[in-house]
């Protein structure tokens, strides 16, 4: 499916054009440009109040945009979806401030995201079938909390509850992960092994990553978008990116 | 043109009476008093007539103690006697020194009572007091008697008072309209006078037109109804867009205390209405006690009620607070349940103690009475609820806007944890303003103690109107309350005469329930990311 | 699949209500029927149509606190779905009456001959027919829920908000049933029943068949409303009452979810009113206070909601308690005892009486704790 489906306006997976939003006249995002080619991972940077965030809410359709294009899979405008609508597109997202189902065990919570038909009844008469439990048990192996299966997700430290977000995303098997600030609140380590997570992800998904770290960014190796008051600043490898002046100012201040 | 013609022709009747000489008038009344003496009912109520027509001096003394029985007659000699016991010769008005002999009362029956009503009425038109003589004018408006209508003539041209004038020429109309011989310029004329004068009795006079009506009479007559319809219909309406004003600071009253605790503090009170009862029961209070100690302060007795109603309810509001609701803070639905069982507790205190019955609250002098504005009814009491809401509105405003603790509460509505963060006492803001909600409720109870049941279920009967108005006005802005309690006001009174009193409430509350759909947040909501949290 | 559905997950709680309910439903009428008055055996029509009003609450709470305690939605309009049912199930008594009416009129009930009707309104069509009152019984409280629901839900109206246009729906309602002219008999509702499917509704037989035939609704709620909760359905929803957008971000249309649960809930609500009605002889709009409304939420809190089992009990506890206390010469601090009840559950025992004695046997059994997670939020 990652071939650009008949009738696509362009092959992009993800194809943000001319996008703007403001609140309360504050322009959050402004005439943002982005694509993200099918099975490309990116790491978007940029300080605090960049629009980071806000751009993820754009895509998954908690923030309407006031102007511009949102297209997924070359034919489908995002701008139209609800976010239930969307994550069924295939698009799964982490948040900044890990949420997680605080009043389910760890496994139920990998079970609400695994792939299944979302329907009312559907999810009424469910039964978990046998290939279904490996993956569960498959998931919940790779994000290391197994032996906590049956812990309420509340429980969990905030570096846990983070991989189990991750869990989740993997569970959901989107097209497109996105990925805010998956680094952060994690001790060195735990970031290190984030970082191999993602790029094994990487692998059979497209993955938007936005992060502070640098360390973790030059760790993932891939091209970088820095965001700065609402609109791309700079695009390329980190090296060059780093180097270039405008960014540098951005980042130290005047 | 009409116009015109009219007022010659009032010009000649004028004229005419006037150039009635004196002596004519004098023989007239004393055929009058002849036909006293006749004792014969219809020579009494044409001798009435005469005396009115004559405008004799003594014509009031003489008819008032005929219709008193205390008119003596007999052997051409005819007298008054006073209501005191003395008596007075009816001629001249002298007193008798002694009770005349051989004099009878003069007797009445019906028909000599109803002329002497009209004469009454008739006779008060030549009063010294303008005020008295545009009474007697609306009382001839209202009886159309015609025998007045020279009295009244006579009248309107020794008028020099405007407001007086106008009342007897409307009363002349009255009564022209429905004169078939009366020539047909001056009912045209009268109909003019009467559609100037636009009110529900003229258009009801307008309405009882005789049926031999000239065309152009006729004409005349079918576009005055129609234009003071128009007005009158316009008046209906201003007068229902008053009750609405009137309905909608009530609600602003009962709702504003909500719109601070339920904004600031995302807290549900559902005690709220009870504040308001626990202001109205110290109302109550403050009149028991000024009523049996100082009885001359009676009409300041609300001025103390004030600021004691709204101690005694913020008092409670804040011991709610530090009792109750401090422990319940994130978790709104728990607080609507803890504020419900204080109401249910709170009202069953005061059944207790008050019994469960109304207690009497009463009104002032400058909140009693009504006046007219136009065609607009507008009783004292109502009108100053309204202007105290609008101050209690400014009041609240004020404290908000200019004050430390507004913007403290400000910034404790806007972010909690990064206010306390910046070493604002959150715990202290909300006692404060918790206290604030509740003591403005318990202004509203004194508001509301002067229209209307003081009883332990008066806060119930608001609770939900109260909720309804911060809903639909959002959260958060007082401005927003204010325009929603007088826009659910005034909807609701302009409402009431199509739909009824109920319809018309069930379907503002429809209609809530539908906008809520549309606006979850209200009218003017709080936007932002803390919002959405 | 229905069986698995509705018994999979079945706990020793579970079972343990089920027996207790099932017991009652058997023994209570034979107690009734087989047992002479004298013998302390015995328990007397009135005591039983008494417990069987309690059960119906308790169906009503159960039916509460699965969108209360599973969805979040604290509805404060569930008065309404089972005075609904309630008047479904008075239409069909009072159509049973025929002309056996003060003015003995064979088509048109009591009030409106009363009114000068000349004909039976179109919505009371139908209402003679058992079958149909039945299916009104579900589909009034249904459609109402359904129709709200689906406005209220799919423009996210949450929290507060959700809650107080809830509770205007059933003032609103209160309202409506007080007119006279709304053909439901205005302010002195529907009474005098006679006959429910050809007995009479006050013998003690039917009592009897009426108290057992609510103990199976009653289980049979129960076990639909478990079904629901412990099946994925049941996990997704408790999932949108804590983190309502994150479940969104998974893909789950929670505006249908919600809607689902909460047609549900009415129409079990509306079966409860319509077990309520013969039991009492009597509906009037009075069931449709807000205050009925927010008392049953009370029963739940007592209860322990997000636990089935808890609300019913709380339903039964609150009102038996109510029954004694305002039998007695404390009738007058009835409304201070309930109102500190709301005060100190909210307080004291956010979990309710079940969740707080679960919570202290299994400190008891286990020393260490896992942390428990900070408090759902409400909203
Ligand atoms: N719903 C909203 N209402 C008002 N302002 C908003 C809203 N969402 C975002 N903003 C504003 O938009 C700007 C961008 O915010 P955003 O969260 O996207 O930044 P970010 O790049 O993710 O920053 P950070 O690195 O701190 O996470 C900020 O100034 C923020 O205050
Ligand atoms: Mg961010």
């Amino acid at each position: 499916m990652n071939a650009p489906t008949p009738g696509a306006l362009t092959s992009s997976l993800l194809y943000l054009d001319g996008v703007s939003v403001s609140f309360d006249g504050f322009k959050a995002i402004r005439g943002l440009s982005l694509t993200i080619e099918p099975g490309e991972m990116r790491a978007i940077i940029g300080p605090n109040g960049a629009g980071k965030t806000t751009m993820m809410d754009i895509i998954t359709g908690k923030t309407r945009p006031d102007e511009g294009t949102v297209m997924f899979g070359g034919s489908v405008d995002l701008t139209r979806l609800d976010e239930a609508a969307i994550a069924n597109l295939g698009i799964g997202r982490k948040f900044q401030k890990p949420t997680v189902f605080d009043f389910h065990t760890i496994e139920d919570n990998i079970l609400l995201a695994l792939k299944s038909k979302r329907s009312v009844l559907k999810t009424l008469f469910w039964q978990t079938e046998s290939q279904q439990q490996k993956r569960i048990d498959e998931i919940l192996g790779i994000i290391k909390l197994t032996d906590k299966r049956e812990r309420l997700a509340g429980s969990l430290s905030h570096g846990q509850k983070q991989w189990l977000e991750i869990g989740m995303l993997l569970a959901q098997d989107p097209k497109l992960l996105l990925v805010d600030e998956p680094a952060a609140g994690m001790t060195d380590g735990e970031t290190a092994q984030t970082a191999v997570l993602l790029k094994e992800i990487a692998k059979d998904h497209s993955v938007i990553v936005v992060e502070h770290d640098m360390g973790f960014i030059r760790e993932l190796g891939v091209k970088v978008t820095v965001l700065h008051e609402g609109s791309v600043l700079a695009e390329g490898p980190l090296d060059q990116v780093s180097a270039n002046e405008r960014v540098v100012e951005v980042y130290l201040g005047r | 043109m009409p116009f015109l013609f009219s007022f010659l022709r009032l010009l000649a009747v004028v004229m005419a009476l006037l150039a009635v000489p004196t002596i004519a008038l004098a023989q007239a009344a004393e055929d009058a008093f002849t036909r006293l003496g006749a004792d014969s009912f219809s020579d009494t109520a044409r001798a009435i007539d005469i005396l009115v027509q004559s405008a004799h001096p003594n014509a009031a003394v003489v008819i008032e103690a005929l219709a008193d029985g205390r008119l003596l007659a007999g052997g051409g000699a005819v007298a008054v006697k006073t209501k005191e016991g003395g008596f007075l010769d009816a001629r001249t008005g002298q007193a008798l020194t002694a009770a005349p002999a051989g004099l009878n009362a003069v007797r009445l029956n019906n028909n000599v009572r109803r002329v002497i009503q009209g004469a009454l009425g008739g006779l008060g038109l030549i009063n010294p007091d303008p005020g008295k003589r545009v009474a007697a004018a609306e009382a001839v408006f209202r009886a159309r008697d015609v025998s007045v209508l020279p009295v009244l003539e006579a009248a309107i041209a020794k008028e020099t008072d405007n407001r007086a004038r106008r009342a007897l020429r409307e009363a002349q109309a009255a009564i022209l309209i429905a004169k078939t011989d009366a020539p047909p310029f001056d009912r045209i004329a009268a109909v003019d006078v009467l559609r100037e004068r636009g009110d529900q009795d003229a258009l009801a006079t307008l309405r009882a037109l005789p049926g031999d009506a000239s065309p152009g009479l006729k004409e005349a007559q079918a576009r005055a109804i129609a234009e003071i319809e128009g007005k009158l219909a316009l008046w209906r309406a201003g007068q229902n867009l008053w009750y609405g004003l009137s309905l909608g600071s009530v609600l602003l009253l009962a709702a504003i205390g909500l719109a601070i605790t339920f904004g600031v503090m995302g807290v549900i009170n559902m005690a709220h209405g009870e504040m308001v009862m626990l202001g109205a029961y110290t109302t109550f209070i403050v009149q028991e006690v000024i009523r049996a100690r100082f009885p001359g302060l009676f009409d300041w007795s609300l001025a103390i009620a004030i600021p004691a109603a709204f101690i005694v309810a913020g008092a409670v509001g804040v011991a709610i607070e530090r009792g109750v609701i401090r422990f319940l803070y994130g978790r709104p639905l728990e607080t609507l349940l803890a504020t419900w069982g204080i109401s249910l507790i709170l009202q069953q205190a005061v059944r207790t103690a008050f019994g469960p019955t109304n207690r009497e609250v009463g009104a002032p002098a400058f909140m009693s009475g009504a006046f007219e504005l136009g065609g607009l009814a507008i009783t004292w009491n109502r009108l100053w609820i309204i202007v105290f809401a609008a101050l209690v509105f400014a009041a609240l405003l004020a404290i908000l806007k200019l004050t430390p603790m507004g913007l403290q509460m400000r910034a404790v509505t806007q972010n909690r944890r990064m206010a306390s963060a910046m070493g604002i006492r959150t715990g202290r803001i909300d006692a404060l303003t918790f206290g604030l909600g509740s003591g403005v409720a318990g202004l509203a109870g004194v508001a509301l103690s002067q229209i209307d049941n003081v009883s332990p279920n008066l806060g119930q009967s608001y609770i939900i109107d109260s909720f309804m108005v911060v809903v639909f006005g959002g959260v958060g802005n007082l401005w927003g309350t204010l325009i929603s309690a007088m826009s659910l006001g005034v909807a609701n009174k302009l409402l009431e005469p199509y739909a009824g009193a109920v319809l018309g409430k069930i379907a503002l509350l429809v209609f809530i329930i539908l906008f809520i759909q549309k606006r979850p947040r209200g009218l003017f909501a709080l936007k932002g990311r803390a919002v959405e949290a | 699949m229905i069986t698995r559905f509705l018994l999979s997950n079945m706990d020793k709680r579970g079972y343990a209500f089920l027996a207790i309910v099932a017991a009652i439903g058997l023994l209570v009428p034979l107690a009734n029927l087989l047992m002479p008055a004298g013998s302390p055996l015995h328990v007397s029509t009135a005591t039983m149509s008494l417990w069987g009003k309690y059960l119906c609450y308790a169906l009503l709470a159960i039916s509460l606190d699965l969108v209360w305690g599973y969805c979040g939605i604290l509805s404060l309009g569930h008065g309404a779905f089972f005075a609904l049912g309630g008047y479904a199930m008075g239409m069909y008594l009072m159509r049973q009456i025929g002309s056996r009416g003060v003015y003995g009129n064979p088509v048109l009930p009591d009030f409106m001959v009363f009114l000068n009707w000349q004909e039976l309104p179109w919505y009371w069509y139908g209402f003679s027919s058992f079958p149909f009152a039945m299916l009104m019984v579900l589909a009034v409280p249904g459609l109402l829920a359904f129709v709200f629901g689906w406005f209220a839900f799919r423009s996210r109206v949450t929290g507060v908000y959700l809650s107080i246009i809830t509770q205007a729906l059933t003032y609103a309602l209160l309202l409506a049933f007080f007119r006279n002219d709304m053909g439901f008999g205005g302010n002195n509702g529907l009474t005098d029943f006679k006959d429910i499917l050809g007995f009479n509704v006050q013998a003690q037989g039917t009592r009897a068949a009426l108290f057992a035939m609510t103990c199976v609704m009653l289980i049979s709620g129960f076990l639909i409303a478990r079904g629901i909760v412990t099946s994925k359905l049941g996990k997704v929803v408790i999932a949108i009452r804590d983190a309502e957008s994150r479940t969104r971000f998974l893909g789950y249309r929670v505006d249908r979810f919600k809607l689902f649960v909460f047609t549900v809930s009415a129409c079990m609500a509306g079966v409860a009113g319509a077990l309520y009605v013969p039991q009492v002889g009597i509906i009037n709009p009075s069931e449709f206070a807000p205050a009925n409304s927010i008392e049953t939420v009370i029963w739940v809190a007592v209860g322990g909601r997000g636990s089935l089992v808890g609300a019913a009990l709380g339903a039964v506890v609150v009102n038996w308690a109510k029954t004694v206390f305002t039998s007695g010469f404390m009738a007058p601090y009835w409304l201070f005892a309930l109102g500190a009840l709301f005060v100190f559950v909210t307080l004291f025992m956010p979990k309710g009486i079940l969740g707080t004695a679960q919570g202290w046997w299994e400190s008891r059994k286990r020393p260490a704790p896992v942390p428990a997670p900070e408090p759902a939020p409400a909203e």
